[in-house]
């Protein structure tokens, strides 16, 4: 390697933030408990300095470095610009919430951080190696996070099974990296495109190890038939950080769909197509279904990101431009809805008392009509009713799959969201026809209570405006995927 | 101010109700009621230019607006009334009017949200009737339903939680596969959602069929025809007296318009071809429908099913367009009809609610010799029950004779079954009228109801005036529709195959 020639300005985002990282890893320790709140200044600067300089090197065309392991296009920097903001929301959310808890320590930010900076490096990699190192990083950070309440049984089964299965996940994913590697001769993405081009690799090891990368990504998406361990994790961790697992890992979770399916293997169209129509079926039939009987909120939830992971499929299994910017622009809405959902159930709860029943949600109307307002544009965002942002996600998903002929999958789609409306519709219902039974005031920093307002707010908006969001992510697509 | 008229219409009572909403909890309730008045008279006041100005010399679009919106999507921002639509931007914004005043009292509890709801409603109904763009139509028309499962559940009766759900959910059901019909036209219109596209499309009829049951499933709910009318009865007996006007006036209406806007025109041949089907549920409405609404003991319910079988002859008009030029009486009968009932019903539930309020029983068992104390009241509900029966000079006798009128040039029979309803509607309404309003004072609630105040005689006068305005001189109303029916039939004609 000419280190003349390295060009290091594609990662910048990510550089700043390990060095920001490693800054506070040691400062903390200097800091005493009660000026903690010093280590989340800092953290949400850095994320601010990390948006910042995003949106200061936005590359207008793709720019790979490091050996082509590494590369910078528009794709990974809208889902970065997008991770930054909301890794800060999520941090805002949750700091009343862990102080609560005794959760209230430098290595919740620093894990934060790290994990954010695994998903960095997952979205920006052009090569398969890159990408299972910010995979591990993303993992071993959130394993960590669940367990970091020692106390908590719950949290600590959460965290055990979470490992154990991603453990899993990740050995699947390599043995199909590895037989992708042994058909193609590279593990490096855009040369294993052009080799399943010219057609010269050897299709039955491709088509095993597409197999098993394609069972390792339907479980870090948490899509059926892997979709076990979403539930129970949901469930255990402590609220904060069930939103911390449940919203930016999507989007990276996503992008690791497209780089691996969507560039790699484009031209494996018709093997993958099937796959994840089954999967897609399944998601959403299970996880609606699935949810109508649950009695705790996160647990629902957790069933609703399945169907929700399913509808993403929908979009993406479609494989063309159409497609993977419906499923981005599904990805992008449905984190911000359930950051918004998770940051109400953060606000509800205080300390000895954790909102985690969907009766907990009674007469939310009555005791705060700000926030019922809020939960109710999310649950009927969810549900998919205009004009709110949802809407346009099912929509654009549901257009690309009827552009491809795809019309019996499409109506099933339709049928599975009418589903899906019962249960948000129940917990509207909790809050607005039931009466309240718990009326301690809700305390909530002011911080938040602005932050949530402009996330619950921001689903109108969009559902009103479109327009912007949806182009930023056909054009994002068009610039990085160069369709063979 | 005429270029953004409909805009108007649309988005001032929607701004209305979100300041409505800003005024906060009960303790400002009186603010609330005042800027909801505001609202909704502007509201009104605004869409009186939308008829005045109607010109009568075609029957194509009015008072368009057109602007890109969702480009990428190929969805625009196009608003535009015709004949068919523009009468109920009106009766919308008067009815708002009505709710609003007819709340004023009653509703005690989280009033800023109950008055915001209506307004927020009345902008995606305006919506709805004026979108030329099938998507927009579709976000008005699915938006409609978040305030009225909110007004059902918060404000309704003991049975609101099931009646909201079964509300939304049967709705919900039908325009979904309404909006994958809208998108797979889409891409045969050649990536546009303009509704004046749809409607010259060339289709094959296997095709025009499926989309019709998709049309169907969604209007039809809507209307709502039998079988699909269960979740009316349901939510009517469990809404407030304000939901019930806005749903059996106003959204009931919207369904059936949606026949008209979308079915007959897109799909000429599928409706053609199923036109026997339609009469026939149709007329299984009006006859059947009739019959269950004479067993009921409560007013509330029989006024729905009353509603059903009033909208059973709406679709019977609509769906007679397939006989011969002569039918433009049938679909004409059928909008004047669609008018009619949207006062008639209001003012029937405004009655009940008027007793509802005072008695908090909606039994007819537990009334008798209402006319006893509240002479005012059983002279105003006397009219509008001679109008629930279909008397002449009433409005309700115009829309239900043109219909027979028109049935009687497809087929004797149907005109003899549709004629059925002037003697039911005339029993359950009269006999109904009779055990409440007329003979002794059943008991010492009755004995101690005070007659209508100014507010409820406001309402009911501004009703009675338009029932008999539009039963003594419908020519008004008819020529507005007149050249669009003709233009709609006209097309209806032409096979698309």
């Amino acid at each position: 390697m000419n280190w003349a020639d390295l060009n290091l300005m594609p990662a910048m985002p990510e550089i700043f933030l390990l060095a920001a990282l490693s800054v506070i890893l040691v400062l903390d320790l200097f800091i005493p408990d009660e000026r903690r709140g010093l280590t989340y200044g800092l953290s949400l600067l850095t994320l601010a300095g990390c948006a910042a300089i995003q949106y200061l090197t936005w590359p207008t065309a793709p720019v790979e470095t490091f050996s082509h392991m590494y590369v910078a296009d528009a794709l990974g920097a809208t889902i970065k610009l997008m991770m930054y903001v909301s890794t800060a929301a999520v941090l805002v959310y949750t700091r009343q919430y862990v102080a609560d808890r005794g959760m209230f320590r430098g290595e919740y930010y620093t894990l934060a951080l790290f994990a954010l900076l695994g998903m960095d490096v997952m979205v920006s990699a052009s090569h398969f190696l890159t990408l299972y190192i910010g995979l591990e990083l993303l993992s071993l950070a959130l394993y960590a996070l669940i367990a970091l309440r020692r106390d908590s049984a719950s949290a600590s089964e959460a965290a055990m099974k979470y490992f154990v299965l991603g453990a899993l996940a990740s050995g699947l994913l390599l043995y199909g990296m590895s037989m992708v590697y042994g058909g193609t001769g590279s593990l490096q993405i855009s040369t294993i495109a052009h080799v399943i081009h010219a057609g010269t690799g050897n299709t039955v090891l491709l088509v095993f190890g597409l197999v098993f990368l394609v069972a390792g990504l339907c479980f870090k998406l948490g899509a059926v038939p892997f979709h076990m361990w979403v539930p129970d994790v949901y469930q255990g961790s402590p609220t904060a950080v069930t939103l911390m697992v449940g919203a930016a890992p999507k989007l990276a979770a996503f992008v690791f769909l497209i780089r691996i399916l969507g560039q790699g293997m484009q031209n494996m169209l018709v093997d993958w197509q099937g796959m994840l129509m089954m999967v897609a079926v399944l998601s959403m039939a299970i996880g609606n279904i699935t949810a109508i009987v649950q009695t705790n909120i996160k647990r629902m939830l957790a069933y609703s990101t399945i169907s929700h992971m399913g509808f993403l499929l929908v979009g993406f299994l479609v494989g063309n431009a159409e497609g993977y910017s419906s499923a981005m622009y599904y990805a992008i809405i449905y984190v911000l809805m359930s950051m918004a959902a998770f940051g109400i159930l953060l606000a509800l709860s205080r300390a000895g008392f954790e909102c985690e029943k969907i009766s907990d949600l009674k007469g939310l109307n009555q005791r705060n009509s700000w926030y019922a307002l809020l939960m109710l544009l999310t649950m009927f965002s969810m549900a998919g009713i205009p004009p709110l942002a949802g809407f346009y996600a099912k929509f654009a998903v549901i257009r690309a799959a009827l552009d491809a002929q795809m019309v019996p999958l499409a109506v099933f789609a339709v049928v599975m969201s009418l589903i899906g409306a019962f249960y948000y519709l129940r917990v509207v219902r909790t809050m607005y026809f039931d009466d309240a039974e718990d009326q301690s005031a809700i305390v909530v920093r002011p911080e938040m209570k602005l932050t949530l307002s402009v996330n619950a707010l921001a689903l109108l908006a969009l559902g009103v405006l479109p327009e912007g969001l949806i182009s930023l992510c056909y054009d994002a697509i068009k610039q990085s995927l160069t369709l063979l | 101010m005429l270029t953004n008229l409909l805009s108007l219409v649309i988005w001032v009572p929607v701004l209305f109700g979100l300041l409505v909403l800003t005024t906060g909890g009960d303790e400002r309730a009186g603010l609330a009621r005042w800027i909801a008045l505001v609202g909704a008279l502007a509201g009104f006041l605004l869409s009186i230019p939308l008829f005045t100005s109607f010109t009568e010399l075609h029957g194509g679009m009015q008072f368009e607006e057109m602007r890109p919106w969702i480009t990428t999507l190929g969805i625009n921002y196009h608003l535009g009334v015709d004949g068919l639509s523009m009468l109920f931007v009106v009766l919308n914004s008067f009815t708002t009017l009505i709710v609003v005043i007819a709340g004023w009292q009653v509703i005690q509890k989280r009033t800023a949200q109950y008055m915001a709801a209506f307004l927020i409603m009345s902008g995606m109904i305006n919506g709805a009737f004026a979108a030329m763009d099938a998507i927009l139509f579709y976000v008005f028309f699915e938006a409609m339903l978040i305030p009225m499962y909110l007004i059902i559940g918060v404000w309704g009766g003991p049975r609101r939680v099931y009646a909201s759900i079964k509300f939304f959910l049967y709705t919900l059901l039908g325009s979904l596969l309404m909006l994958v019909a809208f998108i797979y036209l889409y891409f045969k219109a050649g990536n546009t959602f303009e509704i004046a596209a749809f409607q010259d499309l060339k289709l094959a009829f296997d095709v025009q069929i499926m989309l019709f049951i998709a049309f169907f499933l969604s209007f039809a709910v809507k209307v709502p025809m039998w079988p699909v009318h269960t979740w009316l009865p349901d939510a009517h007996v469990e809404a407030p007296t304000g939901g019930s006007i806005v749903l059996a006036a106003i959204t009931l209406k919207i369904g059936a318009y949606g026949f008209l806007r979308f079915a007959l025109p897109i799909v000429p041949d599928a409706s053609r071809a199923l036109s026997g089907v339609m009469i026939t549920l149709s007329l299984i409405a009006v006859v059947y429908i009739g019959l269950v609404a004479l067993v009921q003991t409560d007013m509330k319910k029989l006024v729905a099913y009353s509603s059903i079988s009033h909208m059973g002859f709406v679709t019977l008009g609509i769906f007679m367009f397939a006989g011969n030029t002569q039918n433009v009486w049938a679909v004409e009968g059928a909008l004047i009809q669609m008018v009619s009932h949207g006062f008639v019903s209001a003012a029937m539930f405004f009655c009940i609610g008027v007793m509802y309020d005072r008695v908090h029983s909606r039994n007819i068992a537990d009334y008798g010799g209402v006319a006893n104390t509240m002479p005012i009241f059983a002279a105003f509900m006397m009219l509008f029950s001679m109008a629930n029966s279909g008397l002449p000079a009433t409005s309700g006798f115009v829309g239900e004779f043109m219909v027979i009128l028109g049935a009687v040039q497809v087929n004797f029979w149907y005109a003899v079954l549709a004629a059925t309803t002037l003697i039911f509607g005339a029993a359950y309404t009269l006999w109904m009228f009779k055990r409440v309003i007329f003979g002794e004072i059943a008991n010492a609630h009755v004995a101690a109801l005070k007659d209508v105040n100014k507010r409820e005689f406001l309402v009911l006068a501004l009703l009675a005036l338009t029932v008999l305005g539009m039963g003594l001189y419908p020519q008004a109303f008819i020529d507005k529709m007149h050249l669009s029916v003709n233009d709609l039939i006209a097309h209806v004609a032409q096979s698309k195959l």
